[in-house]
């Protein structure tokens, strides 16, 4: 209810007002001093038109020059969401790609030999397996190596600064190896969070504690921030594993697979002692994965009694001059030669 | 992320148009590069547990006063008064904070075994409330176990029976206010403090007043002698009212003072790009913009006003304090300017304004003419600390349709007074001197606010002193896009462009004048420096 009076015009009829008798002048009557100089100041709309482009709010609107803008949300590196990864339809998806076409890739290019995953029988989970780093192959290799009741519900920790640092990178890397990203050259509260909740939800962890692919073929250091501290914090038991042969199929800074033989070991799982802090349960853990690798070139006594000695050869290799490091890998072992076809997985007998 | 202060933008080439609202509909306008647009601050976090929050001030009041369960005891008589229909702005989604305040109190008071409780709207001169508008106010829960058996009422200003006179101040004013209040054993008074003017002892001096009390501050010299009546320490509004409450205070009456404040999230989900600054609008932002301003540009006023006034706010609650008025006030003011104040850097020769649909005094109405100006003049223009946005002798220009409008049930005293008072003269103290009386006592008017919903004769007089500091600050208010006809009666000047009134604006400010643009809602104080 209402009372009215005249009616209701537009904004666009009420022109007649604008000749106002006592405004003086019109638009334009100002013969180019300061008010129509300062009106004329009214232009950043038509900087759009200019341009060719729709105008605001059509368009998205222009930034002042005098605002600060604020620093991107970033949603890559550590702070990719890889939640839908794991759900339903992409675990499918992923399953299909592995038992489909990682494993019979892994088959025919690198002819793997498995050892010590009888240890793995009745393991309970979740588990992080923690393994040496010399090739991208790596990951592939033992996904595809893995038990079947770990193999589909195993996320792979990836380097945040080189898996996640594109959208195209990361969506593909979650999709087809489960990774979620690790800040590996700090503990990371989000990215071990992350691990650390997963592993709580019955996920296995599959992690390379060196941090980074072996630059020149000899393993590095182990870093406590990643399997250990895991371990240490969830309780979770951690599985070494030894991958021999895979820096000749794929070396870092190479161009193309090469075929090669590969041996993959599976170590007894360690647990954190009662109170062992995270630096010395990775050197217990880099120890394992020693032993493992003087097991790929000798057998398996001689890695024990040499383990038993103290005297496995280090992974890291001999402390000489960077070409002797390197003359020593030059030759590879004779079983990573591939002629013919193999019966696959082998096991040693 | 904690919620970002208020804002001031220097407009440049890359300044994205500027939103202006107009009424029930918006626009993007362009404003001159080197003009400033003065945002509001971001909604601060509300409490995360309310109904904790009102329990803790009742059992811990601050000030010389005993937690609410020590001053509840069986046989007693108490008095529950709270805000009318003006607060909050727009009416906040439900539960309102009068229910939980309320409520939690009759809890209390049922615990003492409490059997004489009333609750009492303190309109002053305002319309009477509705049922549904009551029941959205304080519950059904409330309202159904009161009303019906006569308990819960609205004040009358005019009911000599109801009202007691309890003395004059030592400046001479009257205080006269609602009887069962003043002699009820407990007063307790529930506040939502929407803006600084808010609260206080102007709750009880203003809310529970008679028009007798009422015309001694309510008038255009103490409305000039305000500047503002924001700034309770520079405003003469509050200081008669602070000598009305002590007053009170002094004859007996025993005032359990309970405020709260909101945050200034104002606009729910569909209307969220009103409350942002344009240059941060997203798709969704956008795209809410160009079809709700295309789908009111196809709307009858009546039908977009419907709309618009359906809207309730998801305003919050960012605090509540209780205990004695003054201590509770001055922690209410404290929370009020954090979420509102924004620092400003000097005055400025034009200020701009686009109005909104709503004000306290139209809420389910119409924002006729008077109210325009009050909007404007009123409340905007007084939204400052220290010294006005705007110079002295600087231009309001302010967008709305102003239409030459009124609610006849709500507003039938504004329909006169558009018509005769303002026909005449514009001046206040001239208004005061020669009509008011007349109106404030015409039998038929105090009919219509006592029995219907209208508000009280002298109300719009009230309206027009409101802008009484304004009208005599400036040099000019021109309205754009507003009724010619009903412009040129409020005394202004009208426009039909931005661009235009801008240029109006210089015929008084002088050739390149600095310009501000007060983009409001939400709710914001400018402390100019």
């Amino acid at each position: 209810m209402s009372v009215t009076r005249g009616s209701s015009r537009s904004l666009r009829s009420r022109r007649a007002v604008r000749t106002d008798a006592r405004l003086g002048g019109t638009a334009g009557e100002d013969g180019g001093g300061g008010p129509a100089r300062w009106l004329h100041g009214l232009a950043p709309a038509s900087l759009a038109a200019r341009a060719g482009r729709a105008p605001f709010p059509l368009a998205a609107p222009s930034w002042p020059e005098s605002v600060p803008r604020p620093p991107p949300t970033p949603t890559l590196g550590v702070h990719y969401d890889t939640a839908w990864a794991r759900r339903y339809p992409a675990r499918l998806a992923r399953a299909l790609v592995l038992d489909n076409v990682t494993r019979p890739l892994a088959r025919a290019l690198a002819s793997p030999l498995i050892r010590g995953d009888e240890g793995l029988v009745g393991l309970e989970g979740p588990v992080i397996f923690a393994a040496n780093h010399a090739s991208h192959v790596d990951t592939p290799l033992l996904l595809s190596c893995l038990p079947l009741r770990f193999r589909h519900r195993t996320v792979v920790a990836a380097a945040a600064d080189y898996f996640f640092d594109r959208r195209w990178k990361a969506d593909t890397w979650s999709l087809l190896l489960a990774a979620i990203p690790i800040e590996r050259t700090k503990i990371n509260r989000r990215s071990i969070d992350l691990a650390a909740e997963l592993l709580g939800d019955d996920w296995n962890l599959v992690i390379f504690p060196e941090g980074g692919r072996s630059p020149d073929g000899w393993a590095q250091t182990f870093h406590p921030g990643g399997a250990a501290y895991l371990a240490t914090r969830t309780g979770c038991p951690v599985v070494p594993v030894h991958l021999d042969g895979t820096r000749h199929l794929l070396p870092k800074g190479g161009s193309g697979i090469r075929r090669s033989r590969t041996t993959v070991t599976f170590g007894t799982p360690l647990r954190p002692d009662e109170g062992e802090n995270p630096r010395r349960f990775s050197a217990r853990i880099e120890a394992a994965v020693a032993t493992m690798a003087n097991e790929a070139t000798t057998d398996w006594w001689t890695a024990r009694t040499q383990a038993a000695r103290g005297t496995t050869p280090p992974l890291q290799g001999p402390d000489v001059s960077a070409w002797r490091r390197s003359w020593a890998l030059a030759a590879p072992p004779e079983h990573h030669e591939l002629d013919g076809d193999v019966d696959w997985p082998r096991r040693n007998a | 992320m904690s919620p970002r202060p208020g804002f001031v933008l220097d407009v440049d080439r890359s300044t994205p148009p500027t939103l202006f609202w107009h009424g029930e509909r918006f626009s993007l306008e362009t404003l001159p590069v080197g003009s400033r647009v003065i945002y509001a601050p971001e909604p601060i976090e509300p409490l995360a547990d309310p109904s904790a929050a009102i329990r803790a001030a009742l059992l811990d009041p601050v000030g010389d006063r005993d937690p609410l369960p020590a001053l509840l005891f069986p046989g007693m008589t108490l008095t529950i008064a709270f805000d009318d229909i003006s607060l909050p702005l727009p009416p906040m989604e439900r539960p309102d904070i009068r229910q939980l305040v309320i409520e939690q109190v009759l809890d209390l008071a049922a615990a003492a075994g409490v059997d004489d409780v009333e609750l009492i709207v303190a309109l002053a001169l305002h319309r009477r409330m509705t049922e549904p508008e009551l029941r959205h106010a304080i519950g059904d829960r409330i309202y159904d176990a009161f009303a019906p058996h006569g308990l819960l009422t609205q004040h009358d200003a005019e009911d000599p029976d109801a009202l007691v006179h309890l003395g004059l101040t030592d400046e001479g004013e009257d205080v006269e206010i609602n009887r069962r209040a003043a002699e009820s054993d407990l007063l307790v008074y529930v506040n939502i403090n929407l803006v600084a003017m808010d609260g206080g002892h102007k709750s009880v001096a203003t809310g529970l007043a008679s028009y007798k009390s009422l015309r001694h501050h309510h008038n255009p010299q103490t409305m000039q002698r305000s500047r503002s009546f924001m700034d309770q320490h520079r405003s003469e509004l509050h200081s008669a009212n602070w000598r009305m409450g002590r007053l009170i205070a002094d004859s007996g009456v025993t005032v359990f003072q309970i405020e709260t404040t909101l945050n200034n999230d104002t606009f729910p989900g569909a209307f969220q790009f009103l409350q942002k600054r344009e240059w941060e609008w997203k798709a969704r932002d956008r795209m809410g913009y160009l079809a709700t301003s295309k789908a009111l540009d196809r709307t009858p006023p009546r039908y977009a006003r419907q709309i618009f006034q359906s809207v309730k706010s998801p305003h919050r609650m960012t605090s509540v304090q209780a205990g004695e008025v003054e201590a509770v006030h001055a922690l209410t003011t404290d929370h009020v300017w954090a979420q509102q104040g924004v620092v400003v850097q000097g005055q400025t020769d034009i200020l701009t304004m686009g109005l909104p649909y709503i004000s306290p005094y139209n809420v389910n109405s119409i924002l006729n003419p008077i109210l325009v100006a009050c909007l404007g003049l009123g409340y905007l223009f007084n939204m400052y600390r220290g010294k006005p946005l705007v110079r002295e002798g600087g231009v309001l220009i302010m967008t709305h349709p102003t239409p030459w409008e009124f609610n006849p049930v709500h507003h039938p005293s504004y329909i006169d007074f558009f018509e005769q008072v303002l026909s005449e003269t514009t001046d206040p103290v001239e208004v005061a001197d020669r009509f008011e009386e007349s109106f404030a006592t015409d039998p038929w008017y105090i009919h219509l606010y006592r029995t219907g919903h209208a508000y009280h004769g002298v109300h719009p007089f009230y309206m027009w002193y409101w802008c009484a500091h304004a009208l005599q600050h400036l040099g000019g208010v021109v309205i754009v896009g507003g009724d010619p006809a009903a412009v040129h009666r409020l005394g202004f000047r009208a426009a039909s462009t931005l661009a235009d009134a801008l240029e109006m604006a210089q015929d008084v400010v002088g050739p390149s004048p600095t310009l501000t643009h007060l983009h409001a809602p939400p709710i914001l104080m400018a402390d100019v420096q």
